[in-house]
């Protein structure tokens, strides 16, 4: 296994969006967003994470960042010491240097994966305040600047990878047609009202991975499936915003997306296996519009795979041979406990399945979430190696005889590409989706 | 204009087509669209050649499949007058087809079909990667680098979209920031570049467009024939003009509230947790709106005053009566969708509901809703027994007496009118 190098010093960034940002502060600027957002922004629950902290370091273990670099600034209370703890304590009177430092880990050294909440005695949830330092961050025009772009194409294009409406399109038939040639006649229904399905993806499928809708469309069909996906903008339920700490963005993204399934009067949205979105479009997008729960049902892949299993929609041909073991994505399992759905359909796809350790809930990050990924190539060394813990856990996995991961989530899948390489870990990495259109048996 | 006066309201029911003849036809068919007078229904088949086409049928005939067959069509849609359209494609170009007459010109990509209430039709096209407006046939003279939310006035006479007024590439952030993105009117984009621009909407005396911009990353704005409103909010929601002297409101948020706001002036006082789609009475006297009152609670405030019941899940689709004494909505409680007028709901959930209509006497209220696998008609909140399993919203005759329901029972598409 390769030694992991020292992560890079924050003060050495290089970032475009971070350091042109910062050209355009002034202390003034700076103390003012920092007091609009604690005093307009936050209350009762910054105070007591922040003043409730005893720095006992329980939540190190938690973070997979101090496990591969062992280095106490990477721990989560670390972490906050060196942003809102920092900032609370001065005031907001501090500069820009600072501001460069804090936007660096808050963007890029938290995948805010809550798993170090579960180890402080107190339950500390020190992704929200690297959420707060974010929503800063983003005041202030001081982001990371790929995550700024797509939060950009978020804006202009209710998508995340600047897909013309014309290009959405034009995918959904091309895929229509090649999954043709597997079922004929088989369909990809636009705009279908009143279908029971509303089956969104996320901005990298059309544009990176069209073959996971072509893979969907067949299951969808091979299940007999009313469903339908729309044509107009809405159709990607990612969230980049979300992460970057535009809310006002976030808001109108889930909006759109909402609103896309409520005018198709669909019963359920169905969505691709994807985590932070699901995080968004479950959790943090709609009740920032006031619905407490989603106003028309959600569901995750993994539900709907199971569902499909459980009630003999689909059937396999035979199951999956190549030993598996499985990625607990951190939104789907810690954030809504999808991990015994996601080992029914290892159960029922699969011939032989080695857990890697630990699992479900406890399971490390793959260290591309919470938009760490998507700020681009001038983190992707550090964020590399900030996998370290994860790559051991994998070769652990394989020792025992894993060849593939799954993993069902496209960020934990571009991050652990990443580590798989980097480490050489020689293993195959698939979605559920690939897995099950693999050994789907088609209707006649 | 759908010339509904001139329909056959007489009671009684008339088969228009049989879905087992049309399956036994063709080995391929999508989904039945119904004319809005229900004489016609119209369906994208693939004909004996293995083309995609449409084909219609009436209560006098045959069906009868389009001459032309083509590699793909999809959005299939009657326009108001009846008159039946489709994107059609031929070796990678695209037009409108409309009774089976296709448009002269062909592009790379067409989508957005939009019709004005007399038929009208404009769409958004992209051709060798430029973007604009074709509206009844007659393109925008001014192509952009990217378009999207086209809208067409009422008149029919222009359109608007949200376009790239100065092209920017991708990692570009510090240009974007300046301000790349503005609304083009029949091609001519206004004077002012925003950093975004988001939901156009015409007056409705058609001569003026306001939309949501954001100036920076706090500051959004409503601009109203490209000017801006004095006053930033830190964000807001679609504008709409009133019809009577074309001022301008808009749901802006303000503290972490929502409030509607007049030409830049708070006009409701109220801090909601939500508030939007809001709308005007046909006479232009009254606002409605959607909001929410508490976290997770959601009704109708009419200019200002909200009903006294509220529900958990959500509320959609305000719907004023003609004459604009009444209101009536969607909602969404405890899982369950049913409809709500005047501040009363309906006593029966529904699986799902489809947008309620009045008639044009205001006295009636009908909808099409859903339960288990059939769909059914509402009217006056009692759910009629007939079930279908395929069906149209419910459309009232002109003098309030009748309803005409477009239905499919088994295999039997059916035009029934009904007295009241």
């Amino acid at each position: 296994m390769t030694e992991a190098k020292s992560v890079t010093e924050t003060k050495k960034t290089e970032d475009q969006g971070i350091l042109k940002g910062l050209e355009q502060l002034t202390p003034e600027k700076i103390e003012s967003v920092i007091q609009q957002v604690l005093s307009d922004e936050t209350g009762a629950r910054l105070k007591v994470y922040v003043e409730t902290c005893v720095h006992c370091g329980m939540c190190s273990k938690g973070c997979h960042f101090f496990l591969s670099l062992n280095d106490p600034r990477y721990s989560p209370a670390g972490k906050v010491k060196q942003t809102l703890w920092e900032i609370m304590r001065k005031k907001g009177k501090v500069s820009p240097e600072f501001i460069k430092q804090a936007a660096t880990i808050a963007y890029t050294q938290c995948n805010m994966c809550k798993r170090c909440a579960m180890y402080c005695p107190f339950g500390l949830d020190v992704a929200y305040v690297m959420s707060v330092m974010r929503r800063i961050c983003h005041k202030l025009g001081v982001v990371p600047l790929y995550i700024q772009d797509t939060a950009h194409s978020h804006s202009v294009t209710m998508n995340q990878m600047w897909v013309k409406d014309d290009e959405w399109i034009d995918t959904l038939m091309w895929q229509e047609e090649e999954a043709q040639d597997a079922m004929e006649n088989l369909r990809i229904p636009l705009d279908k009202e009143g279908a029971d399905i509303f089956y969104s993806v996320i901005g990298p499928e059309p544009k990176f991975r069209a073959q996971l809708i072509f893979q969907a469309a067949v299951i969808m069909n091979a299940a007999g499936e009313n469903w339908t996906m729309p044509s107009m903008p809405g159709w990607d339920n990612s969230d980049m915003c979300m992460f970057t700490g535009d809310y006002e963005m976030m808001e109108r993204l889930k909006r759109r997306h909402f609103e896309s399934a409520l005018n198709l009067r669909a019963k359920r949205i169905v969505m691709g296996e994807c985590g932070h979105a699901f995080r968004s479009v479950y959790d943090v997008g709609n009740r920032a519009l006031g619905w407490r729960m989603p106003p028309i049902e959600v569901v995750h892949a993994i539900e709907y795979y199971n569902e499909l299993f459980e009630n003999n929609k689909i059937k396999i041909k035979k199951k999956f041979e190549q030993p598996v073991t499985l990625h607990d994505p951190c939104n789907i399992s810690r954030g809504r406990g999808l991990h015994e759905m996601a080992r029914n359909i290892v159960n029922a796809t699969c011939e032989n399945f080695i857990e890697m350790t630990p699992n479900r809930e406890h399971n490390y990050c793959c260290s591309a979430g919470g938009g760490v990924i998507n700020c681009g190539p001038p983190f992707k060394n550090a964020r590399v190696e900030s996998g370290k813990q994860k790559a051991k856990q994998l070769f652990a996995a394989k020792a025992k005889g894993a060849e593939v991961v799954i993993a069902p989530c496209h960020n934990c899948h571009g991050g652990l590409e990443d580590i798989i390489h980097h480490y050489g870990v020689e293993m195959e990495l698939k979605f559920f989706g690939d897995i099950i259109y693999e050994i789907l048996e088609l209707p006649e | 204009m759908n010339n509904c006066d001139t329909w056959d309201w007489n009671a009684g029911t008339k088969l228009v087509a049989d879905f087992s003849a049309l399956k036994n036809k063709f080995s391929y068919i999508e989904e039945l669209r119904a004319s809005p007078d229900g004489e016609r229904v119209g369906i994208i088949v693939k004909n004996d050649d293995m083309e995609f086409t449409v084909c219609t049928q009436t209560s006098e005939g045959e069906p009868e499949p389009w001459e032309s067959g083509y590699d793909k069509v999809w959005n299939l849609r009657f326009g108001p007058d009846s008159r039946l359209s489709a994107f059609v494609s031929e070796t990678g170009k695209w037009k409108v087809s409309t009774d089976d007459t296709p448009w002269e010109n062909s592009y790379d990509f067409i989508w957005n079909m939009t019709f004005n209430s007399n038929g009208q039709i404009a769409v958004s096209v992209q051709k060798e990667l430029s973007y604009c407006v074709v509206n009844n046939e007659i393109p925008w003279e001014n192509a952009f680098s990217r378009l999207t939310g086209m809208i067409l006035s009422p008149d029919g006479q222009k359109t608007a979209a949200v376009i790239e007024s100065v092209t920017v590439l991708e990692s570009e952030i510090f240009k974007f920031r300046q301000g790349c993105y503005s609304i083009a009117v029949n091609g001519d984009a206004w004077s002012h570049n925003f950093m975004n621009v988001w939901n156009p909407s015409f007056s409705k005396d058609s001569s003026h467009v306001a939309a949501s911009v954001r100036a920076s990353y706090g500051e959004y704005y409503i601009a109203v024939d490209g000017k801006t409103w004095d006053r930033s909010f830190s964000s807001v929601w679609e504008p709409c003009f009133s019809p009577n002297d074309n001022s301008v409101t808009a749901p802006v948020k303000k503290g972490g509230k929502w409030f509607l706001a007049k030409d830049g002036i708070i006009l409701w006082e109220t801090p909601y947790f939500q508030l939007w789609q809001h709308n005007y009475s046909p006479d232009g006297t009254k606002i409605a709106a959607i909001v929410s009152p508490s976290f997770g609670r959601w009704t109708i405030a009419i200019d200002n005053i909200s009903w006294g019941i509220n529900f958990s899940d959500c509320v959609s689709d305000i719907v004023f009566s003609p004459d604009g004494s009444r209101i009536a909505c969607l909602f969404k409680d405890n899982g369950k969708w049913g409809v709500a007028v005047d501040g009363t709901r309906w006593d029966e959930p529904f699986d799902m509901v489809w947008p309620p209509v009045f008639s044009l006497d205001g006295l009636h209220l009908a909808a099409k809703v859903k339960k288990g696998d059939f769909y059914y008609i509402a009217l006056n909140g009692k759910r009629l027994n007939a079930q279908y399993e395929d069906l149209e919203s419910p459309l009232f005759s002109p003098d309030s007496s009748s309803m005409l329901i477009r239905g499919r029972k088994g295999d039997l598409f059916n035009r029934e009118i009904i007295s009241l």
